[in-house]
């Protein structure tokens, strides 16, 4: 009988694609997909979202090795906190970050004293939203990757002789690879669809801090039809993001639960 | 150059400390159970533990001298080959064995030309361009031998190196490793850990027995398995072994007697074996009787000594004919006193083909 719910849930989750499609006017599509907003919100989408994913992977790689291969009550709390923006509400996060780096935010009044250096409603501002509620993804991968394998591997790399920084090159990275791809198309889709942290923390410029789901919410109110074709520019995306990440990404989210480390079987 | 190792780390209610030397080009077994530290030793010798207390030196160089030296994994030409392969799995298997000569700053051709060499010693020269998803078992565990050596290891670590391969391919590989270990210019001082006392039988010229963190035994191997001195190491490794020579289908002792068994898979007749049997599957018969059993595993023998072991009591045998000269034979005290048995007793002994297996071993 879990025939019933499962197919509910299913409808639940492709209906209302099927709704978009069917709203969807294809004649004009062409047209309002490269309206003036349209592209600059689409160019100012794709260029933050590939910076905080940048910005992902250069912090979250070390953050997720330290977090795999310490242990201790600290680096357990510490990764419980990693987690937090996955679970808190983006507005909220863009919130938090507005009372810090805000100008009146103690970091944000330093930052404006110091440098006369402004953060929120800029460019800047998008990029780090959506680095914070985007990097969980990646580390929550790269972790379960990492605990998955174990240290094995790079005991052996020490014995044969390569001293930590070849260890890390040559067997850490490379066996990361996999992981670190579908981490950071997780990430990137997950910058891409930034909504409540933006809006809170950056506003909505046009071409400055306006990012394509931004103007699907600004058009929805004018333009019905440019609003919906955004829209459907934006499933694309995330139906491409799902066709090349989702195997590995959730071996990799599920793994960090029940994963166990291979010790090589029994040991004396 | 000799390695010298005392070790002692405190786990808790678990205390390991064990003292110990092995001269370059020979052999040490560590024998024992799971749990009894094995590991432990073989992770401080190779720089991925520091002890709590203790001093490791090879030769002249001081590897640990716990807590303030520790020389670190990388920099103490050591190999480890473990249970399981762990051949990087995004490598080619050439480039796995050429992973030791390159992180020792040799060029890329160069380290080829050596990790080439090496397969070639494996005999797995034809599978260098495959990658290790592409390797059974076995294969990769040659590979890994290879790659284990190609680093010239001083000091060369076997953690249980046969434990996870299958019945066919593990003795190919224990073959493989006893050729590489005798041979003649074998340098290296190497550490062998295991469950086993064949792996130490076919491999080891020493052997330590580990128990509960501390050494209860220690000896040339072929005397601490045949001739037990504590209770712990008879159940573990008490065996009765029978030198001569290997043929087919047996053992020629050096009395000129013959022992009929089953060959393990690597015996090669003409070469030094054993013959290798429990002292449970020794039949003690009065010596008047019939013959009974297989004929030809039959001999005469005195009893040496009766002693307890757990249930069971164990008859030592002194004397008598052929190869029965100190065989142990597991009775119950029924059996004993039923048998009026007692020192001077005599008895033949009978043990049957099939529970004999005829082991090869290092050469004298």
């Amino acid at each position: 009988m879990l025939w019933i719910p499962a197919s509910i849930a299913l409808a639940l989750v492709v209906l209302p694609v099927v709704g978009l499609l069917v709203r969807t006017d294809f004649a004009r599509l062409p047209e309002l997909l490269t309206s003036t907003a349209s592209l600059n919100a689409l160019r100012l989408s794709l260029v933050t979202a590939v910076l905080s994913t940048v910005a992902c992977v250069l912090l979250g790689v070390p953050l997720a090795v330290v977090l795999a291969r310490t242990s201790g009550p600290v680096v357990r709390l510490l990764r419980a906190v990693v987690l937090l923006p996955l679970v808190l509400p983006p507005v909220v996060g863009g919130l938090a970050l507005l009372f810090l780096l805000g100008r009146n935010g103690f970091l944000g009044y330093l930052l404006d004293v110091t440098a006369g250096v402004r953060i929120p409603f800029t460019t800047t501002a998008v990029v780090i939203a959506q680095t914070f509620v985007a990097m969980p993804f990646l580390v929550v991968s790269l972790e379960g990757a990492l605990r998955n394998s174990g240290d094995r591997y790079e005991q052996v790399a020490a014995t044969l002789g390569a001293r930590p920084w070849l260890v890390f090159r040559r067997v850490t990275l490379p066996l990361l690879l996999p992981a670190l791809g579908s981490g950071a198309v997780l990430s990137f889709a997950r910058a891409l669809g930034e909504f409540g942290a933006t809006i809170t923390f950056a506003g909505s410029l046009e071409g400055v801090t306006r990012t394509l789901p931004l103007e699907v919410y600004n058009q929805a109110e004018a333009d019905i039809d440019s609003a919906v074709a955004l829209a459907l520019l934006l499933v694309v995306v995330a139906i491409l993001v799902i066709a090349v990440a989702r195997p590995r990404a959730l071996e990799g989210a599920v793994g960090e639960r029940t994963g166990k480390r291979r010790t090589g079987g029994a040991r004396a | 150059m000799t390695l010298h190792a005392d070790i002692e780390v405190e786990r808790g209610e678990f205390t390991l400390s064990v003292g110990f030397e092995v001269p370059r080009g020979t052999v040490l077994a560590v024998l024992g159970p799971n749990g009894s530290g094995k590991s432990t030793v073989l992770n401080s010798l190779a720089g991925l533990l520091l002890p709590d207390r203790g001093v490791i030196t090879f030769g002249d160089r001081t590897l640990t001298a716990a807590p303030k030296v520790h020389v670190p994994a990388h920099d103490r030409a050591v190999g480890l080959l473990a249970q399981e392969a762990l051949l990087f799995p995004h490598l080619s298997v050439v480039d796995n064995v050429a992973f030791a000569p390159r992180a020792a700053g040799k060029s890329a051709a160069n380290a080829r030309a050596v990790a080439r060499r090496w397969l070639s010693e494996v005999d797995a020269e034809e599978l260098e361009a495959r990658k290790p998803s592409q390797l059974s078992g076995g294969q990769a565990q040659r590979v890994a031998v290879a790659r284990a050596l190609a680093g010239e290891p001083d000091l060369l670590l076997l953690d249980e190196p046969f434990a996870a391969l299958d019945v066919d391919a593990a003795p190919a590989v224990r073959g493989l490793l006893r050729r590489v270990l005798r041979a003649e210019d074998n340098s290296r001082a190497t550490v062998l850990v295991t469950h086993d006392p064949l792996d130490a039988l076919a491999l080891a010229d020493h052997v330590i027995v580990l128990s509960e963190g501390r050494i209860v035994e220690q000896g040339p191997t072929r005397e601490v398995l045949s001739a037990p001195r504590t209770p712990f190491t008879a159940r573990i490794a008490g065996l009765n072994l029978v030198e001569g020579i290997a043929k087919p289908e047996g053992l020629l002792t050096r009395s000129g007697g013959s022992i009929s068994g089953v060959a393990a898979p690597d015996a090669v007749t003409g070469e030094p074996a054993v013959a290798v049997f429990a002292p449970g599957a020794v039949s003690v018969y009065p010596a008047d009787s019939a013959a009974s059993g297989s004929p030809r595993n039959t001999v005469a023998a005195v009893v040496g000594a009766l002693e307890p072991y757990g249930a069971v009591v164990r008859l030592r045998a002194t004397g008598g004919q052929d190869w029965a000269d100190g065989l142990s034979a597991d009775l119950t005290p029924a059996a004993v006193a039923e048998l009026a048995l007692e020192p001077g007793t005599p008895v033949r002994l009978s043990v049957k083909a099939a529970s004999v297996t005829i082991h090869p071993v290092l050469g004298q």
